[in-house]
């Protein structure tokens, strides 16, 4: 006789009265495929756990921003910004759909620059500019973004040294109205103190103000401070017209827009909150169309968004290494992922389905990552099937920072595959092994001995 | 160890401990345990039956009983005999 399928045996104690009043969160419609590849097939070809990047996904944000900007404004041009996922693969897909490159270090100029990315398409943003960095730049024609006065004296000797010219712009920071606000990079609008790099910068016979930059915060969600920021930025534009009559080109409103992550603490899924793309676009761009340029003078709109377009493409497929019971009671699953590869663990309440199908019945669990530290907590609190040890788990939209952020930390990082728009795995990023570890290190020869 | 005897369990799964006034939810083969533990079955007996009838490695079983044990227990459903 075939013996039946098991599930563990379980039973739970019915409450009246605790709910909210939408109803408790529960995940287990399986999610067995990702564009149309069997996720047991990706860990049995790719190991567990393993990164799994949608191209399609990141190709349909992507398409879907543009479209939302340039049906309402004229002249838009989306940068990918490197720190929110820089692995090669994902970059260039962005360049193919024709995205510039937006970097915040040495590193990753070069990264952009070996991806192919003509310097003059290259924005480079952030406090960290070395002199070699800045030489680097200055002679590929990149745009280069001012963090602070510091950076402005170096860039004019070297400039000097150097007998060229830099393309650059400043970055603005500014009150938009919300909290915190972003006051540690760039130059105060309110304090004036924006104004006076700018005058300097026009003094200047060898700096050509071409931009003025904001980044006003991360996973915004109020439309209305980018109505601010673009207002603020166009009054400096206005007045450098009027004061030195130069025309600024570009402005670029850097990033910050949300994805449908949840945060922790809120009481509402992410995607139930979460303004969407069009509604960002909407309130920037009638901003600047309302803002009084004369219509041959619009700057260019440039737009550094990178999680909103890169989060929902990710997917971190990850197995159950064992499950036990805590002192008082409650679930605890232990995962072979945790926050040394999925950093976002810190910030959200990652959605997390079944990868295979189960019963209806639930158990509320504390999800705990493979790591011998108490920090490594996936889910505080989650209700999913009845999970054991060799079942598989797909965490949703980790593609934004993890793949950055993650920590060579007791475990070694694992692999990154793409599936094209064809369904076709690639692997793109390969494991770490010891020899990655080994191959940094450099012991003298009088530690090479010992006895015990 | 022995079950509450007045539990009310029914074919969906469905448990009323009328001494509490609880009332609980358990998937099939929890139910079946709990019938099991009501016709006085040993917890040995009811894993050999369990395992004879379930897809399942005996450790797991093992494991997975002695934690429904320990669910039991934990809503006053079972006492220890001391």
């Amino acid at each position: 006789m075939e013996k039946l399928k098991y599930e563990r045996p379980f039973i739970k104690k019915l409450n009246a009265g605790l709910m909210n009043k939408f109803g408790t969160r529960t995940e287990y419609t399986p999610h067995t495929h990702i564009d149309g590849v069997a996720v047991k097939e990706l860990v049995a070809k790719y190991g567990s756990p393993v990164f799994v990047i949608s191209e399609k996904q990141i190709r349909r944000n992507y398409q879907n921003a543009v479209r939302a900007f340039k049906t309402r404004y004229p002249k838009v041009q989306f940068a990918w910004s490197y720190k929110t996922n820089y692995i090669n693969a994902v970059c260039n897909v962005f360049h193919q759909e024709g995205s510039w490159a937006e970097v915040v270090s040495g590193f990753e100029y070069q990264k952009a620059k070996g991806n192919g990315v003509p310097g003059n398409k290259i924005i480079f943003n952030g406090p960290d500019k070395t002199v070699a960095d800045l030489e680097l730049a200055i002679n590929d024609g990149a745009m280069i973004h001012i963090d602070h006065f510091d950076e402005l004296y170096e860039l004019q000797e070297l400039l000097t040294r150097l007998n060229k010219k830099a393309r650059v712009a400043i970055r603005v920071n500014m009150d938009t109205g919300i909290y915190p606000m972003w006051d540690r990079f760039g130059f105060n609008y309110e304090s004036g103190q924006a104004w006076n790099a700018i005058t300097k910068i026009m003094a200047s016979d060898n700096l050509e103000l071409t931009g003025l930059h904001c980044h006003i915060g991360t996973f915004m969600l109020s439309t209305a401070a980018y109505g601010v920021a673009a207002a603020k930025l166009s009054d400096l534009a206005m007045n450098i017209k009027s004061r030195f009559g130069k025309i600024i080109q570009y402005l670029d409103l850097g990033g910050g827009f949300p994805s449908a992550n949840t945060l922790k603490g809120s009481y509402l899924p992410g995607a139930d909150i979460v303004p969407s793309i069009d509604e960002f676009a909407e309130v920037i761009t009638s901003t600047l169309l309302n803002y009084g340029y004369k219509q041959d003078e619009l700057p260019l709109l440039i737009l550094e968004t990178g999680r909103a377009l890169i989060d929902d493409a990710g997917y971190l497929l990850g197995s159950v290494l064992a499950t036990k019971r805590l002192s008082d009671g409650r679930r605890a699953t232990i995962m072979d992922f945790g926050v040394n590869i999925l950093f976002t663990a810190f910030w959200y309440d990652h959605k997390i389905s079944p990868a295979q199908e189960f019963t209806h019945h639930t158990e509320d669990m504390v999800l705990y990552g493979p790591l011998c530290m108490n920090i490594d907590v996936v889910r505080e609190s989650i209700s999913l099937p009845l999970l054991n040890k060799g079942d598989q788990v797909v965490v949703h939209k980790v593609g934004a920072y993890n793949m950055t952020q993650w920590m060579q930390f007791i475990q070694m990082r694992p692999n990154v595959v793409m599936i094209d728009v064809n369904g076709n795995p690639h692997l793109i990023r390969n494991k770490e092994t010891i020899d990655t570890l080994h191959d940094m290190e450099v012991l003298p020869d009088y530690l090479k001995k010992f006895e015990l | 160890m022995k079950l509450n005897k007045n539990l009310a369990v029914s074919e969906t799964g469905f448990i009323f401990n009328p001494t509490s006034g609880d009332s609980f939810t358990a998937n099939e083969i929890g139910t079946e345990i709990i019938n099991l533990m009501k016709e006085s079955k040993s917890i040995a007996d009811i894993k050999t039956a369990l395992l004879d009838k379930y897809d399942v490695e005996g450790n797991q079983l093992e494991k997975d009983v002695d934690d429904f044990m320990v669910l039991l227990r934990d809503n006053n459903l079972i006492q220890y005999e001391r």
